[in-house]
């Protein structure tokens, strides 16, 4: 139980401190990182759609936007799939 | 011993399927006075910000999705055939909120030694019916009934659409029956070349039908992915709380080179009920040239496994689904991708015991589906 409660306490200390820290280049923090354009956004969810559901199904076709946040919204919980990653195969889905 | 080769999963669940069935179709009703509550519409729908203003804009739908299947086991000359559908309905509440639930209808139908016509039971179960909070981007927390996070097999790849192989791994009746409780979870970026995911949970788990018994446990599993060479590699442990107090832990991995369509995983259990391993293998044809339409549809696998009985008696082990015999098995399965959610399975397996060696036929198909409970837009 103790181990628990340090761990919720921990994840917010970092989420607000890595809220306030600007986002570094070598990826370090978790804040967002600003992605310039639309085609950089687009291959970055295509890898990370690779990498990460390709670890246990295959391709799916893609949804309108508001079916595929719902399912991405599941995956974050189920996969336990990143914060950035969630975003960028976001992106790349509802292309 | 042929029965639990097979499908070991539906023997390790007890007790009344009729309460968490009615709570399944609650949400149900709960998702459809949702969807029409709430505008179409509204700003933010995700808590951490979009980098695109046009899923922005866009609120969430309560989605119906789900499998269903229909397979054939030829076991040692027996055939027995299964049918079965599981629906999940997924409901998101606001912007870190979601509710999600999933049930599996099984019927399990054979024909009686003596002849005659197939029959037999359809069982009913609430896998999982959970309440997630998206805290922040390191923590999510659960509550509720939830598929126990101990190895990898059980969360992610039970579903008849996404498994390789129809006939469950041996070991997946070890520590992985439903839990009742809280649970802590998430994954987050170390830096840009590794992922941590993690999970901790507590779960007093009601079982028995005719007894008010319980099982309380804790437990958990966490694992490093790295997205470069897409490698996963991780550990689960879990304690039961009462009676013998006793310690189970797994190990997994899996791994997906960019340069081929591959995908290489394995799960390792030891438990006081018994231990063993499994390792598959998949390997998507898409890089053959020839009749290449129907090739990169198609998906072989093979799996070699181990069971090592534990410390627990034949009947406790059929009781939970597991072998009561130490047991190898190796499988070879062709998968057919139709189109999006619908492929056709066929495997072959042998099963080596001292109780006999068998051969194992698998075939049938599986279909996924998904459907918005609400507008979804133009597209």
């Amino acid at each position: 139980m103790v181990l628990l409660c340090a761990l919720v306490v921990v994840s917010f200390v970092f989420a607000e401190e890595s809220g306030k820290a600007p986002a570094k280049k070598d990826g370090t923090s978790a804040t967002v990182e600003p992605i310039s354009d639309a085609e950089s956004m687009r291959v970055q969810g295509e890898q990370r759609f690779r990498a990460n559901c390709g670890r246990c199904h295959a391709a799916p076709q893609k949804f309108p936007p508001r079916m595929m946040k719902t399912v991405l919204r599941h995956m974050r919980v189920r996969a336990t799939i990143t914060d950035q990653d969630m975003r960028l195969v976001l992106f790349y889905m509802t292309q | 011993m042929l029965e639990q080769c097979r499908k070991a999963a539906s023997l390790r669940r007890q007790g009344s399927a009729l309460p968490g069935l009615a709570l399944f179709f609650v949400l149900l009703g709960m998702s459809a006075w949702s969807v029409a509550q709430t505008p179409e519409s509204s700003v933010s729908s995700d808590p951490s910000p979009s980098t695109d203003s046009s899923t922005d804009n866009e609120k969430p739908v309560p989605i119906l999705s789900g499998s269903a299947g229909a397979f054939s086991f030829v076991t040692a000359g027996q055939n027995l055939i299964d049918t079965q559908i599981n629906p999940v309905l997924l409901v998101p509440l606001g912007d870190r909120w979601l509710i999600e639930s999933r049930a599996e209808f099984e019927g399990e139908f054979q024909r009686p030694p003596d002849g005659g016509p197939y029959g037999g039971p359809v069982a009913k179960h609430l896998d999982y019916a959970q309440v997630d909070y998206i805290a922040n981007p390191y923590l999510t927390v659960t509550a509720g009934r939830f598929l126990t996070p101990f190895g990898i097999f059980n969360e992610r790849l039970y579903p008849v659409w996404i498994r390789a192989l129809q006939p469950d791994p041996l070991i997946l009746p070890i520590n992985t029956a439903d839990s009742d409780g809280a649970m802590l979870r998430g994954g987050f970026s170390v830096n840009k070349h590794a992922n941590l995911n993690y999970a901790a949970y507590f779960s007093a788990t009601s079982i028995g039908i005719d007894s008010v018994d319980s099982e309380r446990h804790v437990g958990g599993r966490a694992g490093l992915f790295l997205p470069g060479p897409r490698l996963e590699v991780g550990g689960s442990w879990q304690r039961t709380l009462q009676d013998y107090r006793k310690n189970a832990f797994g190990f997994h991995m899996g791994w997906q080179p960019a340069s081929r369509p591959l995908n290489l995983r394995a799960e390792f259990a030891h438990s006081f009920e018994g231990s063993g391993y499994w390792i598959e293998g998949l390997y998507r044809l898409s890089q053959v040239e020839r009749w290449h339409k129907a090739m990169r549809r198609t998906e072989v696998v093979a799996r070699m496994q181990q069971f090592f009985t534990g410390e627990i008696g034949p009947d406790a082990a059929a009781d939970l689904g597991l072998p009561d015999v130490n047991t190898r098995e190796a499988d070879f399965g062709v998968n057919y991708f139709v189109h999006d959610g619908l492929k056709g399975v066929f495997s072959y397996g042998r099963i080596f015991s001292s109780e006999g060696d068998f051969n194992q036929w698998t075939f049938g198909v599986a279909y996924r589906w998904l459907i918005p409970l609400g507008r979804v837009g133009a597209r």
